[in-house]
């Protein structure tokens, strides 16, 4: 479904890797495993199309993503290391804002119940600059109920900041998710027990 | 159709949010135009020759200073990714957030200018002129002012850059502007000066977004 061949990277004048490659099928897990400054952002941005190779093809069924951009981005959720939040917004605007802007409108209902499931049902009318480092992750985390029939989810570290119960419902969410057909690619430093089969792509053995 | 109406909606809400920062330009408006009198003297017919200039420079600097926050906010906290994500051409968001601004900041120039019009005591009529030529001229500095804040974006000293950048450009806008006023004293036609005007921000409207999406693209990589 999601084929990459021969991929390398280039920031700067620094080779980050080359050779890269994989293929994932609907249900799969896999995560981006790698020491700090090795490329997985680097990889994800790139997985994602927001960056495009120096070399290397990504293929979603079958196409090159930069030639299908539109289909792709609309079967994509992709949740970077900054949690896309504008302050002055209650966390229910920036919800509802990503997702229209991500083509996908939902009611203000939905947000609110999105965001109950997250933990967040008292802090629905708050500013998020009055909210806590993993409030604001979590925020970001609830498109990921609003995202449920978007085949593949593209997360970077989307455990940093949450707590143990936190951590345990996110789990939940991603096996729910590959359980249901779809497939996840996620980086991460902290070992996390999945139910699903996980695969690990560790990206310093494609250092040059 | 969604993205553009969700992100002006967002963009105005956020302008009126932090309208502090809108009163600031505004007052730099209005501050940057009552300088002059008091450098070069309160004679009336001077004032009368200068003050369509001086109106039409302090838009433009007043313009200028909201420019940088147009992109910067969204980029740092990777709104602009997700923007970038949007199965919707980017294009049709890039318009919605250059919109947002000219009536967060332009419009507001437009409005206020009637009143230093009488500070510089125009008559009606010029007066008049004043407002239409920034009403049509006012857009060309916001679409061209996003192309250079989504070059800039991410630089140092983006803000400084952003004025290199863009002021030369305005110059023609500034001549049609100021010269349109200048031209209903002198009797002459109007038409010419204002046609210019709304040609140019026609052509800044179709080109500009094109311009500016790429940019922001580039910044994102």
């Amino acid at each position: 479904m999601f084929d990459v061949d021969q991929l390398a990277c280039q920031r700067g004048d620094r080779l980050l890797f080359r050779r890269l490659g994989f293929s994932l099928k609907p249900g799969e897990l896999l995560r981006i495993a790698g020491a700090n400054g090795m490329g997985k952002t680097s990889l994800l941005r790139l997985l994602a199309g927001l960056s495009p190779p120096a070399v290397g093809t990504l293929c979603w069924h079958g196409t090159s993503i930069h030639v299908q951009r539109e289909a792709f981005h609309a079967a994509l959720l992709y949740l970077g290391h900054a949690p896309a939040l504008n302050e002055l917004l209650t966390p229910v605007e920036n919800l509802r804002f990503a997702c229209t802007a991500a083509g996908t409108p939902v009611s203000h209902a939905d947000c609110v119940a999105a965001l109950s499931q997250i933990g967040l049902q008292h802090q629905t009318t708050l500013p998020c600059k009055v909210l806590s480092q993993g409030q604001r992750r979590r925020v970001g985390l609830a498109r990921l109920f609003l995202a449920a029939d978007r085949p593949l989810w593209i997360l970077d570290e989307p455990f940093t900041a949450l707590d143990a119960d936190a951590v345990a419902g996110l789990t939940a969410t991603l096996d729910a998710h590959c359980a249901a057909g779809g497939s996840v690619i996620f980086s991460s430093h902290q070992d996390v027990s999945f139910r699903t089969p996980l695969r690990i792509l560790d990206v310093e053995t494609f250092a040059p | 159709m969604n993205t553009f109406f969700s992100v002006l909606h967002r963009d105005i809400l956020l302008a009126w949010r932090a309208r502090a920062d809108l009163l600031v330009a505004l007052s730099f408006f209005v501050i940057v135009a009552s300088l002059f009198p008091f450098g070069i003297g309160s004679e009336a017919e001077q004032l009368r020759t200068i003050g369509p200039g001086v109106v039409w420079v302090a838009a433009l600097l007043a313009s200028l200073l909201a420019l940088p926050r147009l992109f910067a906010q969204d980029f740092d906290n990777g709104v602009l990714e997700q923007l970038l994500l949007s199965p919707e051409p980017s294009v049709i968001w890039v318009s919605a957030k250059i919109l947002a601004h000219w009536l967060t900041t332009g419009l507001p120039l437009v409005l206020i200018a009637p009143l230093l019009g009488l500070m510089y005591r125009l008559e009606p009529g010029a007066t008049q002129v004043l407002v239409a030529s920034l009403m049509l001229g006012t857009p060309i500095l916001s679409l061209l002012g996003a192309i250079g804040a989504a070059l800039t974006l991410g630089l140092r000293g983006a803000s400084s850059l952003l004025a290199l950048l863009v002021l030369p450009l305005c110059v023609p806008v500034l001549v049609f502007g100021a010269g349109a006023v200048d031209a209903w004293a002198g009797g002459m036609s109007i038409t010419p000066h204002l046609s210019l005007l709304g040609g140019a921000s026609l052509a800044a409207l179709a080109l500009a977004p094109f311009a500016c999406a790429a940019a922001l693209r580039l910044a994102c990589e």
